[in-house]
């Protein structure tokens, strides 16, 4: 089973490197044919603006939703979340438009806002999750699930086979979220 | 809930990885820096290239300027002290600056020391030339690094050789035991804790981004192929003739930097780069990176 990395930009390595420590192999994905064969997908963390002008631009925005709208599972952190949402409630731009959900950007505030602490996630215990500059969802359609929250904000949420967290599960050496992720996956297969 | 610890703000520069920070002077700059795919923007009163030519001291800019470029744009917004300029520092973390560069592109504000970095929640991004001027960094709280190479010049040599001296000294320090570690940091004048970390990651434990002279596509790709995580680009943009498409190029070469054919695409009609100046004809009293 290989798992693809968006790698236009952001936090690809912290991502490979989870996902290496899980034992499963990874492919950088930078162009349309590197989505062949691949059994899921993770969108890292990044500047959302700046990661759709390079899938925009790349000719991978197509192939990606396709790809995405075919089944193929996804994992987006951030960044990743305001790629995969339908609705961006305080920005111009929609981008894969594939989650019901509808995100607000840098909702968390600016960076001397950003904040680590504790969050309780439905089967996966309590989890330590990094918010930065985070996008928060302000909306949940009604196949999406609550997997983890902070208080009353969901953080991680399903929806079929994509996953959507505020924070970064790849920055805290805490390996369940995609570990939750490649189970999604193997099922798919 | 905790706020400003070292992972949120390292965390925050591994967003930044692959990407092209810009220099900023006005909301309209920001604004096209952002369309054109920027993953942050440097709030600046005058680019490097003007701070050259017009000489005198280049300060923190205008907190008015900083305020209308936050607001112009939704990416995150860094702006420059001088190097050990607390109070500037202050009033840049007051105003919700997402990130400081302590900058040897400004006029150095403290002789000894630069800014303890540690007692800020605002993560700071400093220059080097070397792994000595990267490990005192990190050691004082730097939670990002970028090579110096020399700001203004549209030159690139200055940069290789910062990228290529820190590949060299890093390459030198994996192969040593303890004892030849804790030497070499008496030599370099680096804290043997912090040399003990890069030599372990084989690589400096912080984002480190490229600056100082990229004028083109093919310049953000040099230094991705040395090893850049990234690039500044200062008055590259701005300076050139065509600052939109420019900007573009430069981010798509960034990414794609090991794609010859897609930096050749970026490459092509993108009209005049800035104006460059070669680093012999600079008076050594000039020279930014011995700040």
């Amino acid at each position: 089973m290989t798992i693809g990395v968006l790698a236009v930009q952001g936090d690809v390595r912290e991502h490979v490197s989870v996902l290496d420590r899980l034992g499963t192999e990874t492919r950088r994905v930078l162009r349309p044919e590197h989505l062949e064969g691949l059994s899921g997908i993770v969108f890292p963390g990044g500047e959302s603006t700046a990661m759709w002008r390079l899938i925009d631009h790349g000719g991978l925005a197509g192939s990606l939703s396709e790809a995405l709208r075919g089944g193929l599972p996804a994992l987006g952190t951030c960044a990743g979340m305001i790629l995969l949402a339908r609705e961006i409630t305080n920005w111009h731009e929609r981008y894969l438009e594939i989650m019901d959900i509808a995100v607000e950007r840098n909702a968390s505030g600016r960076q001397v806002d950003s904040f680590e602490r504790v969050i309780s996630c439905d089967g996966l215990g309590t989890l330590p999750a990094v918010f930065i500059r985070a996008p928060y969802v302000r909306r949940l359609g009604a196949g999406v699930k609550v997997l983890g929250s902070m208080g009353d904000l969901p953080v991680l949420v399903r929806e079929g086979n994509w996953l959507a967290a505020s924070f970064h599960p790849e920055l805290t050496g805490d390996t369940r979220v995609h570990g939750y992720f490649l189970d999604m996956c193997r099922k798919e297969r | 809930m905790e706020k400003g610890t070292y992972r949120v703000k390292t965390g925050f520069s591994e967003m930044f990885k692959g990407g092209v920070i810009m220099d900023v002077t006005t909301a309209e700059q920001a604004a096209i820096a952002e369309s054109a795919g920027a993953v942050a923007v440097m709030a600046l009163e005058r680019v490097p290239a003007d701070i050259r030519a017009q000489g005198g001291v280049a300060r923190m800019a205008d907190p008015k300027r900083i305020k209308a470029i936050q607001k112009a744009v939704s990416i995150p917004v860094m702006a420059k002290v001088r190097i050990g300029h607390l109070a500037e520092a202050r009033i840049l973390e007051q105003l919700g600056v997402d990130f400081i560069d302590e900058s040897e592109v400004l006029t150095p504000a403290d002789p000894f020391n630069h800014v303890d970095k540690w007692a800020f929640r605002v993560p700071f991004v400093c220059g080097c030339r070397n792994l000595g001027e990267a490990a005192r960094r990190i050691a004082e709280g730097a939670a990002m690094m970028r090579t110096k190479g020399e700001a203004g010049t549209g030159n690139i040599i200055e940069a290789v050789r910062h990228m290529r001296v820190l590949n060299a000294e890093i390459a030198r320090l994996r192969g040593m035991s303890y004892a030849e570690l804790v030497v070499y940091g008496k030599e370099l004048g680096a804290p043997p804790e912090t040399l003990a970390a890069i030599q372990e990651q084989g690589r400096l434990p912080v984002v480190n981004f490229a600056a100082g002279g990229v004028a083109t596509p093919a310049d953000a790709a040099l230094m991705r192929m040395l090893g850049a995580d990234g690039v500044f680009v200062g008055s590259g943009i701005f300076k050139s003739e065509d600052p939109d498409r420019r900007a573009r190029a430069i981010v798509a070469a960034c990414t794609h930097f090991e794609d010859a054919a897609r930096v050749s695409e970026a490459s092509e009609g993108l009209g005049e780069a800035m104006p460059g100046l070669v680093i012999d004809d600079i008076p050594e009293h000039e020279l930014m990176q011995h700040r």
